[in-house]
């Protein structure tokens, strides 16, 4: 009894040993499968740009491509400035300080990409003297932040850096 | 159902494979030299500082006429290759003018070139490279150590094959004996010889040895996951083998059900 | 397709499979009675089923990267090598395991020809595997001229230049297939679509395959008529389906050692230099598994000859269950089919080693007899021989031989065969 019981609980072990060591074998081979579709080497290295700005004027801003999608680089008027500081961070739905979004207050460098469903805003319109998403109406200050319309949160601001006074780095 | 007969199946199994794949060996009428890689075998992996090496003669000698356009100079810090340094990596591919553009002015422009670049061609096109030649394109060297039927061994020996013509053998003007290329005749002029280059790491630049390690960069450049792929399959062919043990035994328990019913 | 009576144990399962009768197919497929002495040359069948959707499923990953373009082919290839994550990987496995889908289904095809699969009432069967057969080779040469390397373009060249040999409109064909006056983008193009369809058609017939063979069951090593379900068979699950797994992960091994160790040992290395529409290799040869086929093509002189003697070749496979005369299955007990069996073995084998040779002298010659001797074997030594052949008695069932003792009826068959 107790011998055959013995020989019954060996063979569960095996089969559970074989369709467990066989389970991770399949998700082992899933994997790869999976993470073929992730961005591949030559992507990951493409991911920085260098972009030389001595050519903005005050007031202007250009707009480069970085990782396939536009990045906006504005260059803002001291009036400009003074504006977005002067805001309360009462009147925000998504609470932030303009000092905390442009490092050198005289370049604004934001992912322009509206945060609602990923259209691209337009420059100088709206109510805000920011920019104006045509897609579904969401409207940006002149830092970015969202002041009305259905987007959640302030436009992305992406790593970036100054490389000298001139070439800004993203990524 | 017993191991022997599973062991015969396997053999046959392996027999026809070995069959029609040799069938492929081409025809050259000289056998290769041969030497002991440190990435042959299954355990095999590239030698650092000879691939580091064999990259230095890549740039001073072969990129004069021959491309790897299918290299990055990013690919120079990749794991399992040369794996220079970042900072290494940057000022190599920083010493490259590179063309890019057009510009917000709608011109074309050079830089200097960035490890995400491509290895920079010597020709732009194929017919620039055939017209500086003598009419005879320098393959590109991205794949070649694939591309040729003998592989690392062949690239080698190729390297190595330059000697005298005999002397009833005819050759043309530009044209160049070697013993291993088919036909004997080859357009490219023995590019190495001992002592060309000086090497950085203070290496001996003996012919032999810019050999070596130009192949074995050529090797790595057209097979950068060697390394990856013959570590992978060492876990794989383990685990099968744990798996299989265990799927048998388990196929003894569940047929002997049947076995014992006779 | 449901022999028996399955009612599912609960309540939904019930609702379900009154509407869609899934669950009646699963307990079909568990409970299928099969011979119990099915030795491992069976076991290629699911090897078979492995091997197809692994190539569906790597190559649909392939083409998520692959580009269909002659300019920018080759370029995508290596991207899929060097950059993609793991790409090196999943292309490996997908050309490797062309290969070892041959290797497989050549095993299959030939296991059938040893134990008599092919006869009444299975013909059926072996019709649709050849129909497969012959897809899978259209595949394997479509996939080929992908990567657009140079034995891509030519192979793409001379295969297409055989339906130039068909009177009158050859030459239009060939042009029609190739969409221009020489194989350049627009046949990549129409042999990438080609190539993503062709598995999925495989697929269907693989079904009715299936099914086919779930109607008369399957044959076994005696090659005997047996009661079903008996004493001589067992249920598909566990006994077949762990077989089939251990045999499986045995190939597995192999398939592996090739992926990672010798990736492109079963490849040319001509296929590595793209593809120049002005320069031929010295050498041109078909993949391994289309070598047979390729020696038979060129034994011939005459250009219509050649390629007509090529499709017989296929011919003769299709027609089969009716040139074999004898009405035994197995070769176990037709003493004579067996050594003829062997001697068709190495005369397919040498036509292989042939084919791959170039096409002069003693080899073509050699080629010649071989090639003869194929079309003998099918069209003389067959259909005589099921009239001359004295063969040996056959058991009445798989338990009870008359002859040999038990179970190693089986084992005497696998040393018959080595």
């Amino acid at each position: 009894m107790s011998k055959q019981e013995d020989k019954k609980n060996r063979r569960d072990f095996l089969f559970t040993a074989s369709y467990t060591v066989g389970a991770v074998g399949l998700g082992a081979t899933i994997w790869p499968l999976i993470h073929q579709m992730n961005p591949d080497e030559s992507v990951k290295a493409l991911a920085t740009t260098e972009v030389d700005v001595s050519q903005v004027a005050p007031g202007k801003s250009i707009t480069v491509l970085w990782r396939g999608k536009p990045v906006f680089i504005k260059r803002r008027t001291p009036e400009e400035i003074a504006e977005v500081r002067a805001v309360d961070l009462k009147d925000l739905k998504d609470p932030q300080k303009d000092e905390d979004r442009a490092k050198n207050p005289e370049w604004l460098v934001m992912l322009g990409v509206c945060t609602h469903l990923g259209c691209v805003p337009l420059a100088d319109k709206g109510d805000f003297k920011g920019w104006f998403c045509p897609c579904h109406g969401s409207h940006y200050d002149g830092s970015g932040r969202i002041r009305k319309g259905p987007a959640p949160v302030n436009m992305e601001i992406p790593e970036y850096e100054f490389v000298d006074s001139n070439t800004i780095k993203i990524g | 159902m017993t191991l022997n007969r599973l062991i015969k199946l396997t053999l046959s199994i392996l027999f026809v494979v070995l069959f029609s794949s040799k069938s492929f060996a081409a025809g050259s009428n000289i056998e290769n030299l041969k030497v002991d890689w440190s990435f042959a075998g299954i355990t095999g992996k590239f030698d650092r500082s000879s691939l580091q090496r064999g990259y230095q003669v890549y740039k001073e000698v072969c990129a004069s006429c021959h491309s790897m356009q299918y290299l990055s100079f990013r690919n120079l810090g990749e794991k399992g290759g040369p794996e220079f340094s970042e900072e290494e990596v940057k000022a190599i591919a920083a010493g490259y003018e590179v063309n890019d553009g057009p510009n917000s002015d709608g011109e074309m422009f050079t830089r200097p070139g960035r490890a995400s670049d491509k290895f920079v061609k010597p020709y732009p096109n194929v017919n620039a490279a055939m017209a500086a030649n003598g009419g005879a394109y320098p393959p590109d060297l991205s794949v070649i150590v694939k591309a040729r039927s003998g592989g690392a061994n062949y690239i080698y020996s190729l390297l190595m094959g330059y000697e005298e013509k005999p002397a009833d053998f005819v050759l043309d003007e530009g044209v160049y004996y070697n013993k291993y290329m088919e036909g004997n005749k080859i357009k490219m002029p023995a590019p190495l010889s001992d002592d060309l280059i000086e090497y950085s790491d203070g290496t001996k630049a003996s012919l032999d040895q810019l050999s070596k390690d130009v192949t074995t960069f050529l090797t790595w450049a057209a097979e950068p996951h060697l390394e990856a792929r013959h570590k992978t399959g060492t876990k794989v062919i383990i685990y099968l083998i744990l798996l299989a043990t265990l799927v048998y035994f388990s196929m003894k328990k569940i047929w002997l059900r049947v076995d014992s019913e006779k | 397709m449901s022999d028996h009576n399955y009612v599912p144990e609960s309540k939904v399962g019930k609702w379900f499979n009154d509407r869609l009768p899934l669950l009646s197919l699963g307990a079909h497929l568990r409970e299928y009675p099969t011979p119990k002495n099915l030795n491992y040359w069976w076991t290629f069948g699911g090897i078979l089923t492995f091997c197809l959707i692994t190539q569906i499923v790597t190559g649909i990953v392939l083409a998520m990267h692959y580009v269909a373009h002659a300019d920018l082919a080759f370029e995508s290839v290596e991207k899929i090598m060097r950059d993609v994550n793991y790409g090196w990987l999943i292309r490996y496995i997908h050309s490797n395991g062309a290969s070892m889908f041959f290797l497989a289904v050549y095993i299959h095809i030939f296991r059938s020809l040893f134990y008599g699969s092919y006869k009444s009432p299975r013909e059926l069967i072996w019709i649709i595997g050849m129909i497969i057969y012959i897809l899978m080779m259209a595949a394997a040469f479509m996939g080929y001229v992908l990567p657009w390397g140079q034995m891509s373009f030519w192979g793409a060249t001379v295969i297409t230049n055989l339906f130039s040999a068909i009177p009158l409109v050859g030459e239009s064909i060939v042009t029609w297939l190739w969409g221009g006056y020489s194989v350049d983008n627009p046949t990549l193009n129409r042999f990438f679509s080609l190539h993503y369809l062709i598995p999925f058609l495989i697929l269907g017939l693989v079904v009715l395959h299936i099914w086919a063979l779930h109607v008369p069951g399957n044959n076994n090593p005696v090659g005997i008529d047996i009661k079903k379900p008996s004493k001589d068979t067992v249920p598909f699950h566990p006994y077949i389906t762990v077989k089939d797994i251990f045999a499986l992960l045995m190939f597995m091994i192999i398939f592996a050692g090739f992926v990672f160790f010798s990736p492109n040992v079963l490849g040319h290395s001509d296929n590595y230099i793209p593809a120049n529409p002005m320069v031929t290799p010295a050498h041109i040869v078909p993949e391994w598994y289309l070598l047979p086929f390729y020696a038979i093509l060129r034994s011939v002189p005459d250009k219509l000859g050649g390629v007509l003697l090529m499709f017989g070749a296929l011919f003769v496979l299709i027609i089969l269950p009716w040139l074999d005369t004898s009405k035994i299955r197995s070769a176990v007990f037709r003493p004579l089919y067996r050594q003829f069996f062997w001697i068709l073995v190495i005369d397919v084998l040498a036509l292989g080693y042939l084919g791959a040779m170039p096409a002069e002298g003693t080899y073509l010659f050699l080629a010649r007899v071989s090639t003869v001797y194929y079309f003998l074997h099918f069209l003389v030594i067959l259909p005589v021989l099921g009239f001359l052949e004295k063969t040996d008695p056959l058991p009445a069932s798989i338990s009870e031989p008359v002859l040999t003792g038990g179970l190693s009826t089986s084992a005497a068959k696998s040393d018959d065969i080595k």
